[in-house]
């Protein structure tokens, strides 16, 4: 158990490491300067603009040889220390990820969770049943086919242009304050729909047609057919299969993380909703190194995480890589 | 023992909902919508920082400079008036003294007086910290304020040294005035790069609340200029939304319950206004007054844009009017070839525009090329280099700017067609903002002059001197003539109030401007503004029976005329 974990953990560790180095790395290879992109906006008198380009190019320590500014960002990075936002100006990267995060959270978990349990519960349910595995597989192939942006889109328009019952942009309304009141969270969970809709809807083909097609091989496996033949209810072999069926579906929810995350990246996009992925493009747009690292640090911390606990769940959920694990260290 | 958890489970839930509720009808907050104006299209990006003295301050939280901080005076670019504000009036006793009256009677929205002593101290910041903009008047190369005095508590004496009159012009409307009580405690980085939230300043809406999607204004009800000018805005709170897309404006501004002006450009605006689903400033086109000029920088240090005559034959290559008519739809007017907005149209020298100045002709830009050596050797339609050499240029603007990639698409299309062979390219705005300030382009757009009081602010823009390594703020082509820099100094310390004296530099600027052509003004952008009548009503139009302000909430043009707007407003009766 020791040794899995320690193995694993030192694999997450250089991961981090590397991926971290070129978190710092894309954004200093973008062509451009995100101080003059700053000063640029603004509209400034001319003689004004070249003394505050100097100022802010010192303040950021974009003037120090590319190697410190590597060693910096570590130190910085071990200090919690995520630099200054230029976009957002004077804002610490941390701040202005810790009041996005909550939405990336809001939308996300319930979007994975749900999606997945209603993904597998359903696709265990069609598999071997006519009418619905003919309708439905269609439907999953499309739906986990379809780009998430276009599907946003699409959900976009039909619900909030054509029918006009979902608000399309923000992630509360224009016409109020946030307090805490029906009215308010009505509002929000109104806001939040759409681009849940659009993450859910997606993940649940996926997720249904993979659990579909485990269904049906583990309908053939020998076991299967072994309890079919003792009479057993067609009930019970399902769930035998079911629980079989179920372990790759873990394993691909670890593999579809960073997946899921670009994807909601691009809804966030599609509806304004001010989470990470929203923040990311504005970073790029403004060239903001610092606020581009931390939103990749948050992701990359992120799906390292998740892949762990899914880590940890697997040992839990199979009882087989636990009685492997012990004949390891046996 | 079930039930018991269960009980107090659902006592502690119903607890936190009443608690809720009841907290939520004290501090709940859903506007009126008869007292709230909801406006979009000035934010950049998201509030970040309310420091009026911040460049990221003024881009993201429209309101900073104009709502909370107040200038000493406005400006009226229609009729080319400074109108006091803070001040209660301004003139030069000599030619190095400039005498200012502060109002009496006017407080901070946190009671406290506003006299000679915030005016004194808000300039001197300058003086101490070379981070605020508007230091080089103190520092530098061209400094030219000595000292500030106070005399008693409503009188202020500038002392210069050779002003730069035109310049002292601009600033006058344009830098804030803080109070002494609340900064002078401050550290340098908290006056320079502070974020100053929850700002205290002195004008007719305070912060109220923000998101990274919208700032909110709420009505100042003691703001002083209500008793000493009668002036009160009539929306009580102002919801400034940032819209991620444009479609969203769009559709906003046509149903007219959720979004009142729109000063997002939005294509096809003259379609709708034609058929009254918004308003627009003038009935007709351009529909939207001009806000600056799109000037087509040529980089003057390759060749063969090295050459006058070469630069002169683009002039009259590009099909204006087929940018004004397609790529904006009629939104945007076509600009004087000296490149001055229509609201200083007197500093234009007919004369010398007369003589010199171009049009769209393709036979003329052809035979300038024939005249300059410029032939179709290879037989391909496009001419090459006096020396046979092929020539490939490029002309850019930044991705995204959807307006300025369809005219950049005109520009390559129309000089295509006079035979030069000239690529419409559109890089991020990153590689675009490297590539004009290092002078790597060949051609880009450009229209960074502010609408200003004075000609002086284009003119600074586009003979930006001395030439250096980096261009941030003009000159972008690396234009070098020298005696155009000195008419360009030589109009900075005209005095403003001597209009022969600045016509007279600007008619020499304009000469060798039209002359040498190594820039090419080709439109006006315009002041975007497209609203509805639904909620408010009593818009600024050109027409008779309205009020004539600059229809806009953008950042900096509040003492434009955007705050006098906002109390002419009146409320459509239910």
């Amino acid at each position: 158990m020791k040794r899995y974990f320690g193995r694993k953990l030192s694999i997450y560790l250089l991961t981090f490491f590397l991926a971290v180095t070129i978190d710092w790395m894309i954004p200093r290879f973008m062509p451009g300067d995100p101080i003059q992109n700053m000063l640029s906006r603004a509209a400034l008198n001319a003689n004004a603009a070249e003394v505050l380009y100097t100022y802010y190019a010192h303040a950021f320590e974009l003037d120090l040889p590319i190697w410190q500014q590597y060693l910096n960002f570590w130190y910085a990075l071990f200090h919690g220390d995520l630099g200054i936002s230029t976009y957002l100006f004077p804002t610490p990267v941390t701040k202005v990820l810790m009041d996005a995060v909550p939405y990336d959270l809001f939308l996300l978990i319930p979007a994975i969770l749900l999606s997945w349990f209603a993904g597998n519960k359903f696709g265990a349910f069609a598999a071997r049943t006519k009418r619905l595995d003919n309708t439905v597989l269609p439907v999953g192939y499309i739906l986990t086919a379809t780009p998430y942006m276009w599907l946003g889109i699409l959900l976009a328009w039909a619900f909030g242009i054509v029918l006009g019952v979902f608000p399309i942009s923000g992630a509360y309304s224009y016409t109020m304050a946030p307090y805490l009141s029906w009215t308010f969270i009505g509002s929000v969970l109104k806001h939040w729909f759409l681009p849940f809709a659009s993450l859910f809807l997606v993940f649940f083909g996926g997720w249904a047609i993979g659990m579909r097609n485990m269904i049906i091989y583990e309908l053939e496996a020998d076991y299967s057919h072994y309890l079919e033949a003792l009479g057993a209810p067609r009930k019970l072999v399902r769930k035998y299969a079911f629980r079989n069926a179920v372990l790759p579906q873990i394993t691909g929810l670890a593999l579809q993380l960073g997946v899921i995350v670009t994807g909601n990246i691009v809804v966030e996009v599609v509806f304004s909703y001010p989470g990470i992925g929203y923040l990311i493009l504005a970073a790029i747009q403004n060239q903001d190194y610092f606020l581009i690292q931390g939103c990749f640090l948050f992701l990359i911390i992120g799906i390292l995480l998740a892949n762990f606990v899914i880590d940890i769940a697997y040992v839990l959920v199979d009882p087989r890589t636990r009685r492997g694990m012990t004949g390891e260290t046996a | 023992m079930w039930s018991r958890s269960k009980l107090v489970l659902c006592t502690l839930l119903a607890a936190v909902l009443v608690l809720g509720l009841t907290s939520g009808l004290v501090f709940g907050q859903v506007y009126t919508r008869s007292e709230t104006l909801y406006v979009a299209g000035a934010a950049w990006g998201p509030a970040s920082t309310w420091n009026p003295f911040q460049p990221g301050s003024l881009a993201n939280t429209t309101g900073t400079l104009g709502f909370v901080y107040e200038t000493l005076f406005m400006y009226d670019p229609l009729s080319d008036e400074l109108i006091p504000w803070l001040a209660e009036s301004g003139q030069w006793t000599n030619a190095n003294t400039y005498e200012l009256k502060v109002r009496e009677g006017m407080t901070w929205s946190d009671g406290q007086p506003i006299t000679a002593a915030d005016v004194v101290f808000t300039f001197e910041l300058g003086q101490q910290y070379a981070a605020l903009w508007f230091s080089p008047m103190w520092t530098g190369a061209q400094k030219y304020l000595d000292s500030v005095d106070q005399i008693g508590d409503y009188y202020v004496l500038f002392n210069f040294t050779a002003p730069l009159y035109q310049e002292w012009g601009n600033n006058l409307y344009n830098i804030p005035i803080v109070p002494k009580h609340l900064w002078e405690g401050r550290t340098e980085e908290e006056i320079t790069i502070g974020a100053n939230a929850n700002p205290v300043g002195s004008g007719a809406y305070m912060y109220d609340t923000h998101s990274s999607d919208r700032n909110v204004w709420l009505r100042n009800d003691n703001w002083w200029a209500t008793s000493l000018l009668g002036w009160t805005p009539a929306p009580k709170r102002i919801v400034d939304i940032r819209f991620s897309s444009n479609n969203v404006a769009l559709g906003s501004v046509i149903k007219g319950d959720i979004l009142d002006l729109s000063n997002n450009f939005l294509p096809g605006v003259a379609t709708l206004a034609q058929k009254g689903y918004v308003s627009t400033y003038f009935a007709g086109a351009p529909y939207m007054l001009s806000a600056n000029t799109a000037v087509l920088f040529l980089n003057t240090t390759k060749p063969p844009m090295d050459d006058p005559a070469f630069r002169k034959a683009i002039a009259y290559a590009i099909n204006v009017d087929d940018i004004v008519n397609v790529a904006y739809a009629s939104l945007v007017a076509a600009a004087s070839p000296t490149g001055l907005l229509p609201s200083l149209s007197k500093y234009d020298d007919a004369a010398v525009i007369a003589s010199l100045g171009w049009t769209y002709d393709p036979a003329q830009a052809a035979a300038i090329l024939a005249a300059a050596g410029y032939v179709d050797v290879d037989g391909d339609g496009l001419v090459e280099t006096p020396d046979g050499s092929a020539i490939a240029l490029e002309v850019t603007c930044p991705f995204g700017w959807t307006d300025w990639m369809e005219s950049i698409s005109v520009i390559s299309d129309s000089c295509k067609a006079a035979g030069i062979n000239i690529e419409d390219v559109t890089p991020d705005y990153g590689a675009w903002n490297t590539g004009l300030q290092s002078g790597t382009f060949d051609m880009t757009l450009n229209n960074w002059a502010a609408m200003s009081n004075t000609p002086w602010t284009l003119y600074n823009l586009l003979f930006r001197h001395p030439i250096q390594a980096q261009m941030q703020s003009g000159n972008f082509g690396r234009y070098d003539n020298q005696t155009v820099f000195d008419l360009v100094d030589q109009l900075a310390a005209v005095s403003t109030t001597d209009v022969a004296g600045m016509q007279a530099v600007c008619a020499q600027i304009q000469t060798i401007m039209l002359t040498d052509v190594p820039m090419i003004p080709l439109w006006y952008n315009g002041m975007w503004a497209q609203w509805s009548n639904a909620v408010w009503t009593n818009w600024p139009t050109d027409g008779a029976n309205t009020p004539s302000r600059l229809p806009t909430t953008w950042s900096g043009y509040w003492q434009l005329g955007g705050l006098r707007m906002l109390c002419e407003l009146e409320l459509v009766s239910p």
